[in-house]
């Protein structure tokens, strides 16, 4: 099975473990991938805040490229959510509005470029695992259990909703995620807050918004006693492992929860090593939670913090021992 | 004794005052600035929007009342609010909205129309979508370092120290880079999305 691939800026870089998980196991899964030639970023949800026509012409770009790239697919592939809800958005308001389409084709033109809306479907990987690669096939592939992992599965938000082409039949209880998760051996927990934000760049805007938003995911994950929280979005996978800690820190809690891409789970259950799925790029350390079932991560450089040090001069000065186990809500 | 009709002298009876006139001009430029279908006018007020909102306990108005206030005009006040700046865009309302507003959407222009006319309280919001769209357009892709280290020399000098370990962790994690991604159409990009500001302009 081909598609035109759109892997947006996150993959490239921030969550490339995401990236490097999909390469290893597409080839079992007999996907081909082609990568749209020369796209450039989908604005995330900033560009449209500051011009929200520009910000359809920038997605517009990326589509009309796609659109010469149609040979044998006209399938949009993202493995990023809010990648593949603003592909799926500027074509679907495009098709909706005629006059929407002109606008945006007009401004194309300036650089040479023109859309058809309709001409390509826009998908998310999970809609393609699910519904081209399926089940079965997945489970064929299966060569390490991942028995006794305890995962959460986490859909966040632009993936299900608005959902356009209705490719999720219950947006409000979604279960693919649970499913190929099962298909894996993993113990599937059923998630409360599977469909809930991750606050987006809310961390960036308000701190104490965007914490809490936080800390209720991975507090209701650590209830369910889940070793990992499964991801499929660069942005759920950044806030929730990059911010633990500071969440942590702001509510006096002591969380570790390990937040991964399911592309890595699947990579583990089809035997490929760690390293190769991206494991050890993780903030808060998933091997614990690998250890479970037998995998080992080769261990990543710690991250020094630096310390100021203290000056021969300085005078004495009295220090509180912090406790460990202390904790407070 | 009845008044006979005659007698009633009905220019010295107390006036009612004038109903006021519907202004309906904000709501048309909020619909019009929106790409699309919003389907704005449409709003029932039944508050679902409001009651699926993560983040509507931390907004000056919940998304309903901002509805009901751009309705009623009050163009200044919905401006500077803060309720779209905290939309975290997760999209609960819109699925959710029995008249299928696009209420994401409706929140996006005005952010827009908040940076244009310069009606904002709290600048980090307005300064990230700058900075983050400023870096896509002169690259093509967005620049993470660039974005993370000036917006919070902006805005959070303080917790600088504080994030270290995040932004040391993200670059020995190779999460992060110092060197920004060009694509090579640049320059047709810089044409599509100045001809796209034109015509919004030309729009207004």
């Amino acid at each position: 099975m081909k598609y035109i691939f759109y892997p947006g800026c996150s993959m490239e870089r921030n969550a490339r473990a995401y990236l490097d998980s999909l390469m290893a196991i597409r080839e079992p899964l007999g996907i081909e991938l082609e990568e749209i030639d020369d796209w450039n970023c989908c604005g995330a949800t900033e560009f449209m805040s500051v011009s929200p026509l520009a910000g359809h012409a920038l997605i517009g770009r990326n589509l009309a490229l796609a659109e010469q790239q149609t040979n044998g697919t006209h399938t949009v592939m993202a493995g990023c959510s809010a990648c593949y809800l603003n592909l799926a958005k500027t074509d679907h308001y495009m098709l909706e509005s005629p006059q929407l389409s002109e606008t945006i084709n007009t401004a194309l033109a300036a650089g040479g470029l023109h859309y058809t809306p309709g001409a390509l479907k826009v998908r998310h990987l999970l809609d393609v695992l699910m519904h081209d690669v399926g089940l079965e096939a997945i489970q064929r592939n299966v060569v390490r259990p991942l028995q006794g992992l305890r995962v959460a599965p986490y859909y966040g938000c632009m993936i299900l909703r608005p959902d356009f082409d209705h490719r999720f039949n219950y947006p409000e209880y979604p279960a693919q995620l649970d499913q190929i998760l099962g298909v894996l051996g993993a113990e599937v927990i059923d998630f409360p807050m599977k469909l809930d934000c991750c606050g987006g760049h809310m961390t960036q805007i308000s701190k104490p918004v965007a914490l809490e938003l936080i800390r209720r995911l991975i507090h209701a994950a650590a209830e369910y006693k889940a070793d990992m929280l499964v991801t499929l979005c660069p942005m759920c996978q950044l806030n929730l492992d990059a911010y633990q800690a500071e969440m942590n820190h702001y509510f006096h809690t002591d969380y570790h929860i390990a937040i991964t891409y399911f592309t890595q789970l699947i990579g583990l259950a089809f035997g490929k090593e760690a390293k190769e799925l991206g494991f050890g790029k993780e903030f808060v350390d998933a091997r614990p939670a690998l250890s479970r079932i037998g995998v080992q991560v080769p261990v990543t450089e710690p991250v020094a913090t630096p310390k100021p040090k203290r000056s021969k001069q300085a005078l004495p000065m009295p220090s509180l021992t912090r406790d460990k186990g202390e904790t407070r809500r | 004794m009845a008044l006979s009709s005659a007698d009633t002298d009905l220019e010295s009876l107390p006036r009612l005052p004038e109903p006021p006139v519907a202004d309906l001009s904000f709501l048309d430029k909020v619909v019009a600035a929106t790409p699309g279908v919003p389907r704005l006018e449409m709003c029932i007020q039944c508050g679902t929007c409001g009651g699926s909102c993560p983040s509507a306990a931390d907004m000056e108005h919940t998304p309903r009342q901002i509805f009901a206030m751009i309705r009623a005009g009050m163009s200044d006040e919905v401006l500077r609010s803060n309720t779209p700046w905290f939309c975290v865009a997760c999209y609960y309302c819109m699925v959710r909205c029995p008249q299928e507003v696009h209420i994401p959407d409706v929140m996006y222009t005005l952010k827009s129309l908040a940076i244009r006319a310069g009606l904002y309280e709290n600048a980090a919001g307005p300064h990230l979508s700058q900075t983050f769209s400023g870096y896509v357009e002169k690259y093509g892709r967005s620049f993470e370092f660039g974005l993370a280290t000036r917006h919070y020399l902006r805005h959070h000098p303080i917790s600088m120290r504080g994030m270290a370990p995040l932004g040391l962790g993200m670059l020995t994690k190779d999460r992060l880079t110092f060197t920004p991604v060009r694509i090579k159409g640049l320059k047709g990009l810089k044409a599509i999305l100045a001809r796209a500001r034109e015509l919004e302009e030309a729009a207004r």
